[in-house]
């Protein structure tokens, strides 16, 4: 379980968050939404010790983070990145097998071989593996990276805004992988999405934040409502319900 | 495709050490070597010397340039030109101005010291620039640069050093006897010793988040880098003077080649490096045979041919 405790965080003493207190249970997806400037992203950098933790308190199953070893962390939480900040050269093939990192310490084993082969087949890599990331698709890179933090094998997984840039082919593909990840492999996933859409379509839980306060939290169905656009959004949208899950008309 | 690389620089390395050892202002055959004690002498007081100097140097700075290029996360910087380079002679005139009879090895530590905060102060300088503007980095780094060497320039003038900055700015190996070059075997292990954090590295220029989040200390990694950077920087500045554009155009060429994973690319890097310095003092050597063209000279010219060549190239894209 990810536990996160009256955690307040203020970047260059503006305050971003209060008092934020969120538990996430082992299995399914956890989409956080809002608008922008909410705090999304910031919590989700305090879980991954990417900000440092100043107010409050996090932990991550039994890791405490600012306690606990980096290195401990990478064996239980993986965070994609975003591809579009990358401009290694590197293979596909070789970058999936840098998610094993965490458990090799740069000598790998027959058994994170094993790991990247089955990660590329399973992602649909294999083809693309020892082509550069610069020499692949917008979508195809994406992808590589969600193979890197599925070979990183940790129970949870955090994403900040996977889909920018993505044509929705290569959305649905990517939160469809997702999706496959909590359902069969039994990930955590935690991830902030822009679009409420994709938020509803294919996560379990939606936390809605608003001025670094969390404005609503529960099922999709139970939260997303004209209502909930027009008090957090500021937007006036209609919602309608399409296979039992709501649709906002944009 | 990386073991072929691999062999060819090998191959390059090998002939081009065996023509280093042969060409020169004094003839030298080959077949005497055993028989003639002279020219047995002058192979290893002066010839063998160069050539490894060559090797050490060339291959040290290709490495830590391509090293350099990570922690930059830029493709147009090289330690030498980039401040480093200039850090590292005003190190060793102020050394040699304010503690003229300090050991040898204070000297050179105070050199690597310098370098290192010029090092230090590049990368603080283009962390604020915006990764949208890749061409603000070099630009700024040669503003940097620039305006170091013209400390080091306005010292050297005060102190009636002028003559002395040439040795320090632009390579030459002509000086190079054996006594006189072994710093640089320091510089080659600082060099080597970038291979264990490789992989680090490598994670490195995924970003510092990505990095942390696998679980790499990126502060250490970082300042190891930066370390190994002005070590070989300031032994090849003091030792044989600076020699530009090696650690620029081999890393850009590893780098189309084979990628960025330097576990793989580094001793590819090292080889090429070698090999070019060790072609551009042949060069240097038999254009106007007595007299010889210092070996900053050579690269320059063709390290800038190479440069345009892999900038001009049709960039290989997905089909």
């Amino acid at each position: 379980m990810i536990s996160i405790r009256n955690v307040s965080h203020s970047i260059d003493h503006h305050p971003i968050l209060h008092d934020v207190s969120l538990d996430i249970p082992r299995g399914g997806i956890t989409a956080l939404i809002g608008p922008n400037g909410a705090g999304k992203s910031t919590l989700l950098s305090l879980v991954a010790r990417l900000a440092a933790l100043t107010t409050g308190e996090i932990s991550v199953d039994t890791l405490q983070i600012g306690k606990c070893k980096d290195r401990d962390l990478a064996k239980v939480l993986a965070i994609m990145p975003q591809s579009t900040q990358v401009s290694s050269r590197l293979t596909i093939r070789d970058l999936v097998g840098f998610g094993r990192y965490p458990w090799h310490q740069g000598h790998p084993g027959p058994e994170d071989r094993e790991k990247v082969e089955e990660t590329l087949t399973r992602f649909g890599l294999e083809p693309l593996a020892h082509r550069f990331l610069d020499e692949v698709s917008g979508g195809q890179k994406q992808r590589a990276f969600a193979a890197m933090a599925y070979a990183q094998s940790t129970p949870y997984l955090l994403l900040d805004e996977p889909l920018n840039n993505l044509d929705i082919a290569a959305s649905r593909s990517l939160m469809r992988l997702l999706r496959d990840m909590a359902e069969e492999d039994g990930k955590t996933i935690l991830i902030v999405l822009h679009d409420i859409n994709y938020a509803a379509a294919f996560a379990d839980r939606l936390v809605v934040m608003k001025e670094g306060r969390i404005a609503a939290d529960g099922k999709p169905e139970k939260v997303v409502s004209a209502k909930l656009l027009y008090d957090v959004f500021g937007t006036d949208a209609p919602v309608c319900m399409m296979d039992e899950r709501p649709v906002v008309l944009v | 495709m990386r073991r072929l690389t691999l062999l060819l620089g090998l191959a390059l390395v090998a002939v081009l050490a065996l023509l280093s050892l042969f060409i020169g202002a004094i003839p030298l055959d080959p077949r005497t070597l055993f028989s003639d004690p002279e020219a047995a002498r002058l192979i290893l007081i002066s010839r063998l010397p160069r050539t490894l100097a060559a090797i050490l140097s060339g291959g040290a700075l290709a490495v830590t340039g391509q090293v350099m290029q990570i922690l930059a996360r830029n493709r147009f910087i090289e330690p030498v030109t980039a401040g480093a380079g200039q850090s590292a002679a005003l190190g060793i005139l102020l050394v040699t101005l304010f503690l003229p009879g300090a050991p040898i090895w204070a000297k050179m530590a105070i050199a690597s010291l310098t370098t290192l905060v010029g090092s230090i102060g590049l990368l603080a300088l283009i962390r604020p620039l915006p990764p949208t503007q890749p061409l603000l980095v070099p630009l700024v780094a040669l503003v940097y640069g620039g305006i170091i060497g013209a400390v080091v320039t306005f010292v050297a003038y005060q102190g009636d050093m002028t003559q002395f900055i040439g040795t320090w700015l632009s390579g030459e190996l002509s000086g190079v006897l054996r006594g006189r070059y072994e710093m640089l075997w320091i510089a080659g292990l600082a060099a080597a010793a970038t291979w264990i954090i490789a992989d680090r590295i490598t994670l490195l220029g995924l970003g510092a988040s990505t990095a942390r989040s696998l679980g790499v200390n990126v502060a250490r990694i970082t300042a190891l880098g930066v370390a190994a950077i002005s070590v070989v920087t300031a032994m090849t500045v003091v030792t044989v003077g600076a020699i530009p554009f090696i650690g620029l155009v081999i890393p850009n060429l590893t780098a189309r080649l084979l990628g960025d994973n330097l576990r793989r690319t580094l001793p590819v890097s090292a080889l090429f490096g070698a090999a070019l310095v060790l072609a551009a003092d042949i060069l240097g050597r038999v254009i106007r045979m007595p007299f010889e063209v210092p070996v900053s000279a050579t690269v320059g010219v063709v390290g800038a041919a190479l440069f345009l060549y892999l900038l001009y190239r049709e960039p290989r894209h997905a089909a």
